[in-house]
């Protein structure tokens, strides 16, 4: 358990390969296939056009007036990632796995989805280049977003219900993994956070720097000074790494990770791996894990699907010991709160996940004070949420009969 | 030399295979698996796996998993399952025991804490279905500095290369898995898996079991002439859950197999 144990894809004590034989082929094939990639110009290229003419990028930043004025404090600006094609950032990160099996001679594509959104950027991205696509999702998310899954079957992929576990991100990337190790010679996984076995954290976080980067040079562009925090929100961490990545030389610049508080930490019903957890081992990689004192991963518990998930990129967990991330939580109900602020002053529908962080940059807005700048991530539209967020505001209302 | 050991350096001055089963610890309970194994070493089997029940055993087919959630559910740990290993071994039990898991719950008991525990217990081995051998070191340090066998996994999947080093570090046998996918019964294993056992063989200094989709007597005799032992798993669950609290079935197809494995040569 050293860094020293494995020369790459150990970021500190977290990170590795833990997984079955079978697959370590597989991901040394992988490895070697994006070593070469990323550095072939026309390969990096295509990606750039495909992100360009098919995903809408770059996505813009805004100045949200009247998020700032309501907060009171240091100016809001909006990463408009909920802008891009699909409706989140997740599809920056399936266009260049999907051109990677691709150069890889792979035939299908698999994948596992929690709110859905890279399950549909997944299967957008396969049905543009003629893949056949299959997608887990958790039996309790396929009900929690079903518009998501009827998209994801417009664009031709098979959904795989999952019924095990709790039923969530967890048990659907549990049935993936064992569909990979089933047909790991023609199959091309494409895992959707920064989470998984080495290389996937680093190839994901790598796809989707991008954001970061765009933002670090529209800030520069906009206001001549980088912004004096970032806020993200932190399931597996795949929008956060993205913002995140290009600020982590800027120390100057806070960056703000804002997990799912669930019903409260104290609840035990949460899925704020970064806060809560303890150093143990999840799909594939050692991080942060919400569990039990004898090391079984404890069910993780968000109103929004894509933070409900026990672990944490491995990266994250890194750059938290090491200091470089704030770490905080927001409640269900303070999601849902800021989800409504945002449609009614923004005229913007956030994700419920993206919501998290809407409800913490208000804090970070008035902690910083005026004059200051803060940097949120809008990492996704909440248009999938619709039912779901309309039926949880009607059931906290007072007086409302559950 | 532990019980593992010496059961296969036994084996190969006669040519004896071996049987290997697996069985969930804790399904339905501690106290069943605690009068299970002496039965399945009375029935035959050479070596029991005792499965450590995982949240989230992403090795393992649907037979399995649900095993481990029964086992789970009737509040198996990793604790319990080192104190039946105890209880065993003060009852006389023999049989070479290795304890099948996967790696968080060692993590969270700590890596020396686990190996010196299970040592003490009476455990021979330990096989970890998500710790491939990049990651293996520290483990098998530990576990040989205390007479414990880390058994490692190859695939049909694994190069050559990569074969022989897996195959000189794993102790106490190499686990070959006779299919890509996870655990479960099949009814046809792949036409080119004694060439594959060939070359496990070839390239490991220890003796080499198959395993994964193996579930008949026919099954296990085939496979036994190109190994040195033949696990069975799901097929065995499977046959005890049936029986609930009767033992019988899956006994007798313990029997069974045992029959078929050791008139291999």
């Amino acid at each position: 358990m050293t860094p020293a144990e494995t020369v790459h894809g150990r970021f500190g004590p977290y990170g590795g390969r833990y997984v079955p034989e079978t697959l370590i082929p597989a991901l040394e094939e992988l490895e070697k296939a994006w070593a070469e990639a990323r550095v072939d110009r026309g390969f990096l290229d295509a990606v750039v056009t495909d992100l360009r003419d098919f995903g809408g990028r770059p996505t813009p930043l805004m100045l949200a007036e009247r998020l700032t004025a309501k907060f009171g404090g240091a100016e809001v600006w909006l990463k408009r990632e909920d802008l891009l094609h699909t409706g989140a950032h997740k599809l920056n990160n399936t266009v260049g796995q999907v051109r990677l099996a691709l150069r890889m001679g792979k035939s299908r594509i698999i994948a596992e989805t929690g709110a859905g959104q890279h399950g549909v950027a997944t299967a957008a991205t396969c049905a543009r280049f003629g893949l056949p696509c299959e997608v887990f999702m958790g039996a309790e998310d396929v009900r929690r977003q079903s518009p998501n899954v009827q998209r994801m079957r417009l664009f031709g992929a098979t959904i795989r219900a999952v019924e095990t576990g709790s039923r969530t991100l967890k048990d659907a990337m549990n049935e993936a993994i064992r569909a990979w190790v089933t047909h790991v010679r023609d199959t091309f996984y494409v895992i959707g956070s920064v989470a998984g076995p080495h290389p996937y954290p680093t190839l994901v976080r790598e796809l989707q720097r991008v954001i970061g980067e765009e933002a670090r040079a529209q800030c520069l562009q906009r206001f001549d000074a980088l912004p004096d925090a970032v806020v993200a929100c932190v399931g597996g961490g795949s929008n956060a790494l993205g913002v995140f990545t290009a600020f982590l030389p800027d120390t100057a610049v806070r960056l703000v990770a804002v997990e799912a508080g669930g019903e409260g930490l104290a609840t035990g019903k949460h899925g704020a791996s970064l806060s809560a957890g303890r150093f143990g081992v999840l799909h594939g990689s050692a991080s942060s894990v919400l569990q039990t004192d004898d090391g079984q991963v404890a069910e993780a518990h968000s109103v929004s699907a894509g933070l409900d998930y026990p672990g944490v990129g491995p990266e994250l967990a890194y750059l938290r010991d090491v200091g470089r991330l704030d770490v905080r939580t927001a409640t269900d109900d303070e999601a849902l709160e800021a989800f409504q602020e945002c449609c009614a002053l923004e005229g913007i529908l956030p994700a419920l996940e993206t919501s998290h962080a809407l409800a913490r940059a208000r804090d970070v807005a008035r902690e910083l004070g005026t004059g200051k700048r803060v940097l949120v991530n809008l990492s996704g539209r909440g248009d999938k949420d619709l039912g779901h967020a309309l039926a949880e505001i009607a059931r906290r209302r007072p007086g409302a009969t559950t | 030399m532990n019980r593992l050991e010496r059961l296969f350096a036994d084996s190969r001055g006669t040519g004896r295979k071996a049987l290997v089963v697996y069985v969930c610890a804790g399904d339905p309970d501690l106290a069943a698996t605690e009068r299970l194994v002496p039965q399945l070493a009375e029935a035959g089997a050479d070596v029991v796996e005792l499965g450590v029940p995982f949240s989230d055993p992403l090795a393992d087919g649907p037979t399995i998993q649900a095993a481990a959630q029964r086992a789970l559910q009737s509040g198996t740990t990793l604790s319990a399952v080192l104190a039946m290993v105890r209880q065993l071994r003060q009852g006389g039990c023999s049989v070479p025991l290795v304890l099948f898991g996967y790696m968080n719950p060692i993590v969270r008991m700590g890596l020396a804490p686990f190996v010196t525990q299970a040592a003490e217990a009476g455990a021979d081995g330990v096989l970890v279905a998500d710790l491939p051998l990049e990651e293996s070191h520290t483990l098998g340090e530990l576990a040989q500095a205390s007479g414990l066998s880390l058994v490692l996994l190859a695939a049909p999947t694994t190069p050559p290369g990569r074969l022989r080093a897996i195959g000189q570090a794993t102790r106490g046998f190499l686990y070959f898995v006779s299919v890509t996918g996870v655990t479960g019964t099949r009814a046809e294993l792949p036409a080119d898996l004694p060439a594959k056992l060939r070359e496990a063989r070839a390239a490991s200094s220890a003796p080499v079991a198959v395993g994964f989709g193996v579930s008949t007597p026919e099954q296990a005799r085939a496979l036994a002439a190109h190994a040195d032992a033949v696990v069975v798993g799901s097929a065995l669950v499977e046959a005890l859950h049936r029986g609930g609290r009767d033992a019988s079935e899956g006994l007798s197809l313990v029997r069974s197999l045992a029959a078929a494995v050791h008139a291999a040569r």
